[in-house]
């Protein structure tokens, strides 16, 4: 595994006297995918939001190393997508560009044009979100993330409310545009075991810790007995719809 | 007991402390942003333009009520002639203000703080805060300001509608004589007056639009209930608050402009 391109060390956060996160540490490496894993109000969330500069937390630090820009760029995947309801597709996904950057009008649009065939959202451009499928409103919540040229993208449960189709359609859809686009990924998921088809390593949260960390494949080969609990849900359910 | 109204007493002090640092945040922020001007002229527009409908109508029955109740008023003390400044005079000072500020927090200030609650709610002030899109900047300041354009010109219209509605009822249908009626106001209407109605829309502009921003944009601290029922509450303790801002901030203004 190539060397850590996110570096997190002590991280904790508490909500009153509840302890949320607990000195986590975690070595992310570049170009990779991690996945957070974890029980329902565990945590994986604030953890996202910690990172991303969403919350503060009470202690600990976040570095970023081998980045090709003085302050790495990072994006943030919301669960519900956060689309503006009152801009189109293609305002949307121009949005960070057009309030942050010095760029001309014509440079705007026709990089924003060239993510959006790269996205096959073309069609949709000057629909609003409203108009178009849960798919689709993923893909331009994507392409908003994208078009800043991003070093790492944060998901945050990117596939609740979808069906199962739909729902590996968005797997298919991160790891194929990581490829292209060459960005790490850091993603809080619930679905397990399907997610770890396209995830190189996996962190399970559990009491504030980092209770797991480690590829996919020995996690569902032999679960560590504190893991069992969690994953045997899933797995009897897989095997009794086969 | 005491010590209920003690924690409600710094409450009350630490949110209007808030209050005054978002407002503050907001009216600073405006001009470092990019494309302010196209923002601002869109708020302009949802505050202005929108409103100017229900500011006529209001403004014109206003002054036709008025223009019945001073005329029966005045008739008493045989002193029909002074209807047109009794009209004018309570509409550009006291009336045209209060009842401008009211009718655009109930169309404006109600859509604000429901539609900023709503992008709180679905993360999207969030998701600006993740693009280094400054929230108070992008939604608040252009309204902010949009109010501070927007509440005098309205209320210029309603006084303008408002006098010609006392004229319709006091000249047109109940006899008074026309010049004596346009001459009062001539007479006695200063731009002082003029000044200090226009001093007090630019106050509720200001207060009744920071509360409800600052409603909708702290709709998950503020509200008990979280989702649509939160932003339904925080909307309608932003129409409530402005409500009271606008009278009890009128009673203080008047209190200092009449002293003055």
């Amino acid at each position: 595994m190539s060397e850590a391109f996110l570096e997190i060390r002590g991280l904790s956060k508490r909500f009153g006297d509840q302890v949320i996160l607990d000195a986590i540490d975690m070595d992310i490496p570049l170009e990779s995918h991690t996945t957070v894993i974890g029980k329902s109000g565990i945590g994986k969330s604030v953890l996202l939001k910690c990172l991303s500069g969403l919350m503060t937390p009470e202690s600990g630090t976040v570095r970023f190393s081998h980045s090709n820009q003085a302050v790495p760029q990072c994006a943030y995947m919301f669960q519900q997508n956060a689309l503006f309801d009152s801009l189109t597709v293609f305002e949307n996904v121009a949005l960070p560009l057009r309030e942050k950057e010095r760029i001309s009008k014509v440079a705007l649009a026709e990089k924003v044009n060239d993510l959006l065939e790269q996205l096959e959202l073309v069609d949709a451009a000057s629909k609003y979100p409203a108009e178009i499928s849960g798919g689709m409103q993923k893909r331009v919540a994507l392409a908003r993330a994208l078009i800043t040229s991003p070093e790492i993208i944060l998901f945050d449960e990117p596939t609740t409310g979808l069906d199962p189709q739909r729902k590996f359609g968005v797997f298919d859809m991160i790891r194929d545009y990581r490829k292209r686009f060459g960005f790490t990924v850091l993603m809080v998921s619930h679905d397990v075991p399907e997610v770890f088809g396209i995830t190189d390593q996996v962190a399970w949260l559990d009491a504030g810790r980092i209770a797991y960390w480690g590829p996919p494949q020995p996690l569902m080969e032999s679960p560590p007995p504190e893991l069992e609990g969690f994953l045997k849900p899933t797995l009897s359910t897989e095997s009794s719809a086969v | 007991m005491i010590g209920r109204v003690g924690r409600k007493g710094i409450s009350l002090v630490s949110e209007l402390g808030e209050l005054t640092l978002f407002s503050a945040s907001s009216l600073g922020s405006l001009f470092l942003q990019r494309h302010y001007f196209e923002k601002l002229v869109r708020s302009i527009y949802e505050i202005g333009v929108r409103c100017i409908p229900i500011t006529l109508i209001v403004g014109l029955f206003t002054g036709l009520v008025l223009g019945l109740q001073l005329y029966y008023v005045l008739t008493k003390f045989s002193s029909e002639s002074l209807l047109g400044q009794a009209v004018a005079l309570s509409i550009i000072m006291e009336i045209g203000p209060v009842f401008t500020a009211i009718m655009i927090v109930g169309q404006a200030g109600s859509a604000l703080s429901a539609e900023i609650g709503i992008q709180r709610n679905a993360e999207q002030i969030d998701a600006l805060k993740t693009m280094r899109i400054n929230p108070l900047a992008f939604l608040v300041s252009p309204r902010l300001y949009a109010a501070l354009i927007c509440f005098p010109i309205l209320t210029a219209m309603f006084d303008i509608v408002g006098i010609f509605g006392g004229h319709l009822t006091g000249v047109s249908m109940l006899g008074v004589d026309e010049g004596a009626y346009w001459n009062r106001i001539y007479e006695s209407v200063s731009i002082t007056n003029v000044r200090d109605g226009f001093l007090k829309a630019l106050t509720f502009g200001l207060l009744t639009t920071s509360i409800c921003a600052f409603q909708g944009y702290f709709t998950h601290t503020k509200a008990s209930i979280p989702g649509a029922r939160g932003v339904s509450q925080t909307t309608t303790r932003a129409v409530v608050l402005s409500s009271i801002a606008i009278l009890a901030s009128d009673y203080l203004l008047t209190s200092f402009l009449l002293e003055k």
